[in-house]
């Protein structure tokens, strides 16, 4: 009989830049169960509504997480808008789509860069990183500011956008296009990858619908839901075809992600060639007296907010659920079988945000 | 920044951020700010780090971590707290879990301001703390050590 052993891991490790803790159950160098630990991000800002109004609020909902800040912001106040019944100019609809979308391309880089780094492919993780500072620097025009971008406001958006900054965002776009294609090419055929991702980490389509996976996981697993088909923003406006892999193996999980970047790249095109002309926030008065549910699609998956009023100036309650949050038991039923060395990676793959997770 | 004496190695831990500083550190890292030129790396082994760089405020569950890792380090060590969070606790001062600052734990030399904290503040930030580590090195020499 093999012998057991428990090996903690984190919450302090090289492959991840946020702590999480996992005690990992081995026979031998096989994992046989795995038990999460949480709570090292925790700051308790949903009880933050009881000292911030609903309108400052927007600037901590954006704080939540640095990568997925600009979808915080829009689901915070779709969800504000849904109950005070404020309908929000279209151009600022398609300017704060134009916004998520480029976010989810910062995100997915960055995921792709993560994941090289952890098979320990430092050029392609530097090169991955080195696209990125692109749409880096497109949100430094736009907005002002590289992570943080406090575009959103309950009634639309603070800023505007003029036609060459549009016209900025797509040159910078078609770059990143015609430079990706040698990184698409490493990632989905090069040998040295693929021994490292294909048929690692499999989770079947009955376990992610069981287990509750979210986005790029649960689509990499067959799957296909994405909440963008539910037509918040200009999404209704917009052609959305949800990606899907049927594998359900780490290389899914990659092939979702990469082949979403180009899905995004569309987007920003259409939402760009579609844009209308005018306001791009309506005067918003009185307080939220009542509650809403608003689901979005975020890089990392479906988030749902829950934002609870009774006509005063602070909220109620407010609630997030994070995409990480139920991608959790699907990771710890995918780690169970795999080798101690490819935990690291295989974390990776569910693209965890621990600050989402925790806040 | 002149010529620089020594190439420090850093130990990057987020206490509690959003994350937001903490893809700004790793970003600092990557081709376009590339301090790896000055001969700076980041490494995930306390013992061999010179620069602790902290991201976001203290809770009550990063505090024994926090103080952990850098009774870890070997002296002469310099802790740079980045980002306003990691200096005063930032927008979560406030928050029911977040004791403050990092110095409301452990000894912070330099402090970097912003939210998100920019590379250029950042990189800024850690060529401080070079000149505060050659100070504590040569405390350390002028006691025998």
């Amino acid at each position: 009989m093999a012998k057991r052993s428990i090996i903690p891991f984190g919450p302090q490790h090289p492959v991840l830049p946020e702590p999480v803790h996992l005690d990992l159950v081995l026979e031998d160098e096989t994992v046989v169960g795995v038990i999460p630990s949480i709570g090292y991000i925790h700051r308790g800002l949903e009880k933050l509504v009881d000292k911030r109004d609903y309108k400052q609020y927007t600037y901590v909902a954006e704080r939540i997480c640095g990568i997925c800040s600009c979808g915080h912001g829009l689901g915070y106040c779709l969800a504000v808008e849904q109950i005070m019944n404020i309908e929000v100019p279209d151009r600022a609809k398609y300017l704060r789509t134009i916004w998520v979308e480029m976010s989810r391309v910062h995100s997915h880089l960055l995921w792709l860069g993560l994941l090289a780094d952890a098979m320990g492919f430092e050029s392609l993780h530097m090169e991955s990183w080195r696209l990125r500072e692109k749409i880096l620097d497109m949100f430094d025009e736009t907005t002002g500011g590289r992570i943080i971008h406090s575009v959103n406001q309950v009634g639309g958006v603070q800023k505007d956008m003029d036609s060459a900054m549009l016209n900025n965002i797509l040159h910078a776009i078609d770059d990143i296009e015609r430079q990706m294609k040698p990184i698409v090419k490493t990632f989905l055929h090069d040998y040295t990858v693929q021994s490292r991702l294909k048929g690692v980490g499999v989770l079947s389509k009955d376990d992610a619908i069981a287990q509750g996976a979210v986005g790029p996981m649960l689509r990499a697993s067959g799957v296909e839901y994405d909440a963008r088909l539910l037509g918040y923003g200009a999404y209704k406006d917009l052609t959305v075809e949800p990606i899907i892999s049927k594998d359900g193996d780490s290389y899914g999980r990659c092939e979702v992600r990469m082949k979403e970047l180009f899905q995004s790249f569309d987007l920003i095109r259409e939402a760009i060639g579609k844009i209308p002309q005018g306001d791009i926030s309506v005067p918003v008065k009185g307080n939220p007296d009542g509650e809403y549910f608003v689901r979005i699609e975020q890089p990392r998956g479906e988030a749902i907010y829950y934002v609870k009023g009774s006509g005063k100036k602070y909220l109620d309650r407010f609630r997030l659920r994070t995409p990480t949050t139920s991608n959790i038991p699907p990771m710890v039923e995918m780690l169970k079988g795999c080798q101690l060395a490819d935990v690291p990676l295989l974390i990776l793959t569910i693209d965890p945000c621990v600050s989402c997770t925790e806040r | 920044m002149g010529k620089v004496s020594k190439s420090p190695w850093l130990l990057h831990y987020d206490a509690s951020s959003c994350n937001g500083c903490d893809i700004e550190v790793l970003d600092c890292l990557t081709p376009k700010y590339d301090i790896e030129r000055f001969g700076i790396i980041n490494t995930g082994d306390p013992f061999q780090a010179d620069i602790f760089l902290i991201t976001g405020g203290v809770n009550s569950q990063t505090e024994s971590v926090v103080k952990q890792i850098y009774s870890q380090m070997p002296e002469p060590k310099v802790v740079v707290a980045v980002g306003i969070c990691a200096c005063t606790g930032g927008v979560f001062k406030e928050c029911y879990n977040i004791k403050g600052g990092i110095d409301t734990v452990i000894p912070v030399d330099v402090y970097v301001p912003g939210c998100a904290a920019r590379p250029e503040a950042i990189i800024d930030g850690v060529v401080k703390a070079l000149k505060v580590l050659d100070a504590k090195q040569a405390a350390l020499e002028a006691k025998g050590r």
